[in-house]
Formats: structure tokens, C-alpha cells, sequence
């Protein structure tokens, strides 16, 4: 094939694009998947039973404004590095925020003796904790690698630490729906852990997936 | 001529430079407007280019980008053909993908005018064009694991 029929095919009647499209389809992705994930929270693990308390009340939207907060920053950044090139990448150290944040709360807020810390951490559910969150992220993260094949990635490591990121957001708040382990760092550590470690995930697989 | 060792590009360089083409057209809805042009479309250039040696040398790991521009300059741009063919490649394709592409792209007619021509709608002629294109260019990639 002649490199010249080749451009000549290409830019005959090129239809314009969306500027929105890839936007679009990110979103698309990381609405699909919350719906997924919240209702799969309520229907496979269930509403925290005591969710009529205020206390409950108020520790549940807590820990969805951290999930959020992190699903929100790891979308804004997802989407500029969807697109190739190298442009101001230094400001994805924001995403950080939320975990610096609910680290200091927990060590500030958390008036505890030594000897308060252990229950407070460990609670008597941090293992479903380790084990559901991880196991959620599994549909929002594939939701988010497929939109992001979409698009045209160039550094898979980040892209891919990205998109674990927020799957681990989303689930997170999924399963806030359903765990009574309430003190703050309890959620910090698991929480905050789990989704560390779905970011983790998403960084190893990236390079493997996010190819185009 | 600095090349890294065992680094071979000229027999691929027109397909490289081909799939690099396709790249930009089948992609080019990543592209932020309020950003500069050139830098955009070279990463995609750079990560064709990278992504090509990979697969061509298996065992070459990363190449370091400094050599990239160097690399680039051994692309001849005289007519050279590569070893596809379009027409090859566009038998491969579903008719209405093929009879898509052959109307638009080669023949020249409107979106509107072929939709009434295949006596289908705008927005399947427009799909088939975009399948088609993404399947050709799927199809210009030297063979190797993507």
C-alpha cells in the first residue's frame, strides 16, 4: 500500500469528532460501574443494619465523601493522562489529598491511649474489609480499562495505577454501605489500604492491558 | 549514525510509519484542542515507534528516546510500498464495512450519499467506516503479539 493512498483514504470526508467522546466514555464507564458496585454492595453484603442511628449515619457519609473524593480526583486525572503526550503531569500527586487527609484526622481526632489504638485498627471486621473491597474493584476496574482502550494512553504505569485507583474508590464506597466498623483509622488503614493495594494492582497490570 | 545494537527498522519503516498514520486517525478524538498539536501528535509517533521495536525485537526491553528522533530519520518517505495492500486488506473486511469504506474514503461520496446508496442510515454508514478503519488498522500491524 502506497503511503500517499493511504493519507489520501484517511482524509477523504473525515468526520469531525466529539472533543467530549473520551470524556464522555470515561464517565460513562465510572457511572456503569458505581451503579454496579453500590447495588452490589446492597444486594450480595447488605445495608449495615444499623443505619437508622445518627452516629451510623453520619460515619457512613464520611467514609463516602473519602471514597468519593478519591474517585473524583483519580477520574480528573485519569482523563488527562488518556490522552498521549507528557503534558503537566506533576499535579497527579493530588490524589493523595483524601489519604493525607484522613490520616491526619484519625491521628488528631482519635483521642485514644496506647492501649486504644488496637481495637480501634484492627475492629473485628478488617478482613472482610481487605478481602470485599479488592473483590468489588474487579467490575469498575474493568469497566475503566475498556473505556480507556478508547483513548491512547501512553504511560501505561500511571494510567494503570490510575484506573485502580478508582476502581478502589467506587468499591470502597460500595462497601461503606455495608460495614459497622466505624473509627476513623480503622478507615484510614483498610480503607485506605485496600484501596492503596488496588492501585497497586492497576500500576502492575496497566502495561499488560492498557496497550493500543 | 548512532543506531542501538540490534535495532532493525528499515524493512519495517513504511508500515511503521503507516500504522503511525492510522494511529492518529482512528485517535484523534484524544486530542485536547486547548493543547499544542505537534506534541500530541508525536507521543503518538514515539509510542508506534517504541511499541513497533518492541515487537520486532523481542528481548530489546526499552528503548532510550534519544535515539527515537534518530530512528525516525531512517524512514524513507519516497514512495515506497509496503508489503499490504489495500485492497487485500479491505477484502478481508465485512461487506458492509468494505462497501462503507470503498464509497467514503476511496470513492469519495458524502455520508449521505452512501447511506442512500447501501439504503442504510447515516450512523451505520459512519459505524462501519469507524470498525473498518480500527480493523485495517489492526490489520497493518506487523505480526507479533500487540
Amino acid at each position: 500500500m502506497k503511503t500517499d493512498d493511504l493519507i489520501a483514504t484517511l482524509s477523504t470526508n473525515v468526520e469531525t469528532v466529539d472533543r467530549w467522546q473520551m470524556s464522555r466514555t470515561l464517565a460513562r464507564a465510572v457511572a456503569v460501574g458505581a451503579a454496579v458496585t453500590l447495588g452490589a454492595a446492597l444486594i450480595v453484603l447488605g445495608c449495615r443494619p444499623d443505619i437508622r442511628s445518627d452516629a451510623a449515619l453520619a460515619s457512613l457519609v464520611g467514609k463516602l465523601i473519602f471514597a468519593a473524593m478519591v474517585t473524583v480526583l483519580a477520574f480528573i486525572f485519569l482523563i488527562k493522562v488518556a490522552r498521549p503526550g507528557e503534558q503537566r503531569r506533576g499535579w497527579v500527586i493530588l490524589v493523595a489529598l483524601p489519604f493525607v487527609g484522613i490520616v491526619v484526622a484519625s491521628t488528631s481526632l482519635a483521642d485514644a491511649s496506647a492501649a486504644g489504638w488496637q481495637p480501634m485498627l484492627m475492629g473485628d471486621e478488617w478482613w472482610r474489609c481487605l478481602l470485599a473491597i479488592p473483590i468489588i474493584a474487579v467490575v469498575p476496574f474493568v469497566l475503566a480499562v475498556g473505556a480507556m482502550r478508547q483513548a491512547a494512553p501512553t504511560n501505561f504505569r500511571l494510567a494503570g495505577a490510575l484506573v485502580g485507583l478508582l476502581a478502589g474508590g467506587l468499591s470502597a464506597a460500595g462497601y461503606a454501605l455495608h460495614c459497622t466498623a466505624d473509627s476513623l483509622p480503622f478507615v484510614a488503614l483498610w480503607y485506605g489500604g485496600t484501596i492503596l493495594l488496588c492501585t497497586l494492582a492497576g500500576a502492575l497490570l496497566g502495561p499488560r492491558l492498557l496497550r493500543w | 549514525m548512532n543506531k542501538p545494537p540490534g535495532v532493525v527498522l528499515t524493512t519495517g519503516s513504511t508500515s511503521l510509519l503507516q500504522e503511525a498514520l492510522f494511529a492518529i486517525h482512528t485517535r484523534r478524538h484524544t486530542y485536547d484542542r486547548t493543547e499544542l498539536f505537534t506534541p500530541w501528535m508525536h507521543a503518538i509517533a514515539r509510542y508506534k515507534l517504541i511499541d513497533y521495536l518492541r515487537r520486532s525485537n523481542p528481548g530489546l526491553g526499552d528503548v532510550p528516546i534519544e535515539h527515537a528522533s534518530e530512528l525516525m530519520a531512517l524512514a524513507d518517505h519516497e514512495e515506497v510500498e509496503s508489503s499490504i495492500d489495500l485492497k487485500r486488506l479491505m477484502a478481508q473486511l465485512p461487506l458492509k464495512m468494505r462497501r462503507a469504506i470503498q464509497q467514503v474514503k476511496l470513492d469519495g461520496l458524502s455520508i449521505a450519499e452512501a447511506a442512500q446508496q447501501s439504503k442504510i442510515s447515516k450512523s451505520a454508514v459512519k459505524i462501519s467506516i469507524h470498525r473498518g478503519m480500527k480493523a485495517l488498522s489492526a490489520a497493518v500491524k506487523p505480526e507479533g503479539k500487540s
